[in-house]
């Protein structure tokens, strides 16, 4: 490069460009630094004392990978894999379901649509103790309403929450209500269908079941893969009502009989009740790992049912 | 007038598909609508069960068949659940009132010039960067809850607000992306005539950007003062004392006392429930546009 073009292009080019770059730094430092601050520092930490014996009081030691033999000796642990597991399997489809249904009532109608839509999001703005303690009436046994409304069919109701058999499935009951956030999801999806879709299926003489199976599932399958993610990944993380309505009874964590004891309410109980943080930290992995490969597992059927129109 | 149209329309098109269709999309219409109605009074009767039990006298709450309509309406359920000395919800509104200034106030600042940054200016990395923006919204919360603890246990910070407060300062990734996507819509030229004019950064940052990106800014806004109202994690593990309490920890609190009386934590729960509740009606449009734009629930 010549002199003379450097004279000219410095003065215009070369330092605006550099002071974009300077300003850039300048401007996203504060995200930066908290990165490093408050994730990478504390992921790198992580790491190490699952490595550890620490429980805050003493300095850490090194105890290789006792921490995750301990896991596989600790029942609680696979017990309370399973409880999130098990809750999880009958909770995210059914809050899929009902959220699609939702979707597809709401998708179906013409008035009044902005009503609906605000009635069945409701739950979803509420705070998640709120709810706990609201359901925790809603299912008491004697003077609930759920249970009476069960009785006017006959039916004698469950204990829910103090009878350990039907305390996770009163947990699941209660997440049914807030599929609010889901149905918004399904909602814009269903919008996003181009109408002609339908009306050239119907001139062919496609009945509305047959529409539901060829057009809508199909075109729909890239929200619901989106909305299954989110779903489990959430509901494996499971703590908030779970924690607020078993602490309820008799202070115990996961009571009735550890009934529902979700893996998050083990790690809490592990990490701030017992401060055995090294301990905690690796079932933090633990988790970590699960949530991966599950994901990783949807994400490798989607390309069995997962539809892209190109 | 507004009442006339709204009685003759629905009659004119029901007269409508009577003529024109069969019977079948009638049939459909009638369905769709009842299932809608029916379903809806499944959703909402768990609120107003909770306000009912929030206006009863403690003996009629456990009453059998169930007392519909409070006989006194006992409004002292709420004053009683303001003045508890143990768990004075006054405090609690107080303490949550401060975390949302200063969570909402410097996650906006923070985020505006984080995504300001990453919309518009050019510099070796960024899109590294960006892409390590978008791989910790991945990064699940309990792998970051421990170490995050132990690091403000050695700053000294349990039971304050500050690691509530102060990682909020420093930008949210979800907000980041959301506020770049929208920066990036607003016309270059408008900032081009701000540069020929002698402005600086800072100022296209305050004076143009910020004001036409207020639609987004509003989301974010709303949607953080519900998810911090709501949180309940977060003040659970770093206040300790029941001074410093939010109103998700205070309500979990009364709700593990032995004996708590189900009216006056009903009346909790309504306190809890009624600001976010009030903001959803106000700001409907800013909740789905949230829910839609990130996929983000709760």
């Amino acid at each position: 490069m010549s002199a003379a073009t450097q004279a000219v292009t410095k003065k215009p080019f070369w330092s605006s460009s550099r002071r974009d770059a300077l300003t850039f730094y300048m401007v996203t430092s504060p995200w930066v630094i908290g990165l490093v601050l408050f994730t990478v520092v504390p992921i790198a930490y992580s790491v190490y004392i699952s490595f550890t014996d620490w429980n805050m009081l003493s300095s850490p030691n090194w105890v290789g990978l006792k921490n995750f033999k301990d896991m596989v000796d600790d029942p609680d642990v696979a017990h309370s894999l399973w409880v999130t597991t098990k809750y999880s399997l009958v909770s995210v489809p059914l809050r899929l379901s009902i959220a699609l249904f939702f979707a597809l009532l709401l998708n179906e109608a013409t008035k009044f649509v902005g009503v609906f839509r605000t009635i069945f999001y409701l739950p979803g703005v509420v705070a998640s103790v709120a709810a706990a303690v609201l359901w925790q009436w809603i299912l008491n046994p004697r003077f609930g309403p759920f249970n009476a409304f069960l009785g006017l069919f006959g039916i004698h109701g469950p204990n829910w929450f103090t009878d350990p058999d039907w305390a996770l499935w009163g947990l699941v009951l209660m997440s049914v209500w807030s599929v609010g956030g889901e149905m918004l999801i399904f909602l814009a999806g269903l919008k996003g269908i181009p109408r002609m879709m339908y009306e050239a299926a119907e001139i062919d003489g496609a009945g509305r079941w047959q529409r539901f199976l060829k057009i809508t599932l199909p075109l729909l399958s890239p929200t619901i893969f989106f909305n299954l993610i989110m779903t489990v990944i959430g509901s494996f993380q499971t703590f908030d009502s779970a924690f607020v309505i078993s602490t309820a009874r008799a202070g115990a964590i996961g009571s009735p009989l550890k009934s529902t004891l979700f893996y998050m309410m083990y790690l809490y109980e592990n990490a701030f009740k017992f401060l055995n943080m090294g301990y905690a930290s690796a079932m933090a992995w633990i988790l970590f790992v699960v949530i991966v490969v599950v994901t990783y597992l949807i994400n490798r059927s989607s390309r069995k049912w997962v539809f892209y129109g190109d | 007038m507004s009442v006339k149209t709204t009685t003759v329309a629905p009659v004119m098109a029901v007269t409508g598909f009577w003529r024109e269709h069969r019977l079948g999309k009638l049939l459909h219409v009638v369905v769709v609508y009842g299932l809608l109605i029916g379903l809806s009074f499944l959703f909402v009767f768990p609120f107003f069960w909770m306000i009912l039990s929030a206006l009863k006298p403690e003996f009629q709450i456990y009453k059998w068949p169930p007392q519909w309509i409070p006989d006194p309406i006992q409004w002292s359920n709420f004053s009683d659940v303001f003045g508890n000395p143990y768990l004075p919800f006054d405090t609690f509104i107080k303490n949550t009132m401060i975390l949302e200034v200063g969570m909402i106030s410097g996650r906006l600042i923070s985020c505006t010039l984080v995504a300001y940054g990453f919309a518009r200016l050019e510099a070796p990395g960024k899109n590294i960067l960006f892409g390590i923006l978008l791989a910790t919204l991945m990064i699940p919360n309990a792998v970051l809850r421990i170490p995050s603890f132990i690091l403000f246990n050695e700053f000294g910070w349990i039971n304050t607000f500050k690691p509530l407060i102060v990682p909020a300062w420093f930008g949210e990734a979800y907000a980041i992306f959301l506020m770049r996507q929208f920066f990036r819509t607003i016309p270059k030229e408008l900032e081009e005539s701000a540069v020929v004019d002698g402005a600086n950064r800072l100022q296209i940052i305050v004076r143009i950007i910020v004001p036409l990106s207020i639609p987004v800014l509003t989301v974010i806004g709303i949607l953080s003062f519900k998810d911090i109202w709501n949180d309940f994690m977060g003040p659970l593990l770093y206040l300790n004392e029941s001074s410093k309490y939010t109103v998700s920890v205070g309500l979990a609190y009364l709700n593990g006392q032995y004996n708590t009386q189900m009216n006056l934590l009903m009346a909790a729960s309504v306190v809890l429930m009624l600001p976010t509740l009030i903001l959803f009606f106000f700001a409907q449009r800013a909740f789905v546009e949230g829910i839609t734009m990130t996929g983000l629930k709760g």
